[in-house]
């Protein structure tokens, strides 16, 4: 299992694996922020925490496409899934090994990223800790959405519709989180936990469904 | 150890691509499958290999081999084959080392050391060579030396001579033999001799008969 992570790791960092893909995008929507909302330094700073999330959003979803279908291209699927290991396992590892190259990048780019959207110190601090707690539930829900559409050969887009819906409360709870941490009556700790319980609800679910999927889609 | 497969059938989109198929293998015996293009070999190496879900039929293996772990014949019968499919299951962007490292590591049951497989294979100057940059039968011959690098009693092999030239053929019928005298199994799907001697033989697309003959 660790062959396999660590495998997903290299591949990603190696030709054509895209680690940065994702961050580059990021880049991209947080870039054009400031020039469609004009140069008004408080809404941009009120603004901020929306918007870094809904980049991250975005941006994780960048290349969940390819969780699982590049191994089903090249028979290496078949050969998991003939392992004996249980496939949910498989898929866990598979998302955690994605969720490091895709979405801890996002993570460490919002100090920079928050600059930009004239974010103070605590408010940057409160969007890393809650895209740190709630991006892992998009690779989770996202690996449902990639196996589902692990045979189609432009699934990125259909994925993505798939995968929106469900993410919406991860989005919800981390930007009420991000917000209460700058906003004094707002809280921050419970929607802060509740994003957490998402998450871990979600490795859960997610695991456990792309890896049905993925065993039985040939049936 | 004894492969019994009994009246298996496969239904694909709702089409009958094969019934009533049965045949018996044990221990350093291989069953060549032949028959037209689309006669259903491949389906039947992955019904077999439990990647498909047979419409009716068993795939039973009882027995197991000397040293084999108790819970040998209770672990999914998948776990105790190499499939070896169209596709090399190998990444293109990794080193030939990397790749059977990985492959060694998730199969457990280490056999061969990986230069050993690759001196067997007869390719042992391409080690480091990512596999993407090899050649269609370099990749076929790596891919046989997954079969090497970890222990798998059955085989399931459809068209592994695709690619190669007749010189890795024979170099690979030779790894065929060894590996039925170390008491394994093969099935294998082909159009070619694949130079083995005393196999049972499948002919698909026909009624099912099942003869003994050499090849």
């Amino acid at each position: 299992m660790i062959a396999l992570f660590l495998r997903d790791i290299r591949l990603s960092w190696r030709a054509g694996g895209g680690a940065l893909t994702g961050v580059m995008f990021f880049l991209a929507v947080v870039m054009v922020v400031p020039f469609g909302v004009g140069p008004d330094l408080n809404l941009l700073a009120r603004i901020g925490p929306a918007m870094l999330w809904l980049g991250a959003l975005l941006a994780a979803l960048l290349g969940l496409d390819r969780l699982f279908q590049a191994d089903r291209e090249d028979g290496s699927l078949d050969l998991l899934i003939m392992n004996g290991a249980p496939m949910a396992a498989i898929v866990f590892i598979k998302c955690l090994a994605h969720w490091v190259t895709t979405g801890l990048p996002l993570v460490i780019a919002v100090p920079l990223f928050g600059l930009f959207m004239n974010m103070e110190p605590l408010g940057i601090l409160a969007t890393m800790a809650t895209l740190m707690a709630g991006t892992p539930a998009i690779t989770f829900v996202g690996a449902v959405g990639a196996a589902v559409t692990v045979s189609l050969p432009r699934g990125g887009l259909l994925l993505a519709v798939l995968v929106l819906p469900w993410t919406i409360p991860v989005l919800i709870f981390g930007v009420s989180a991000a917000y209460g941490a700058v906003e004094d009556p707002a809280p921050f700790t419970e929607p802060f936990i509740v994003l957490c319980a998402i998450s871990l609800f979600f490795a859960v679910i997610g695991s456990l469904g792309a890896g049905a999927i993925l065993t039985h889609s040939d049936h | 150890m004894h492969l019994s497969v009994s009246n298996l059938s496969a239904i694909r989109g709702g089409e009958m691509i094969f019934s009533d198929l049965g045949f018996e293998l044990k221990e350093t015996e291989a069953l060549i499958i032949t028959g037209h293009n689309g006669s259903g070999k491949s389906t039947l190496l992955r019904v077999v290999a439990g990647l498909l879900a047979p419409a009716s039929g068993d795939v039973i293996l009882t027995g197991h081999p000397d040293g084999a772990s108790d819970d040998f014949n209770e672990r999914p019968f998948g776990e105790h084959c190499h499939y070896l499919g169209h596709e090399n299951a190998m990444k293109p962007a990794l080193s030939v080392t990397e790749n059977l490292d990985f492959w060694q590591k998730i199969n457990d049951e280490p056999h061969l050391e990986i230069d050993e497989a690759l001196e067997m294979v007869g390719l042992p100057a391409l080690a480091h060579v990512p596999f993407g940059h090899l050649s269609t039968g370099q990749k076929r011959r790596i891919s046989i030396a997954k079969l090497l690098v970890s222990w798998r009693p059955i085989w399931l092999l459809d068209e592994p001579t695709a690619g190669l030239d007749t010189r890795s053929e024979a170099q690979f019928a030779d790894l065929m033999k060894v590996h039925l005298e170390d008491g394994g199994i093969i099935l294998a799907a082909t159009h070619i001799p694949l130079g083995l001697k005393n196999t049972k033989s499948l002919v698909m697309g026909l009624p099912a008969i099942e003869t003994e003959q050499s090849i």
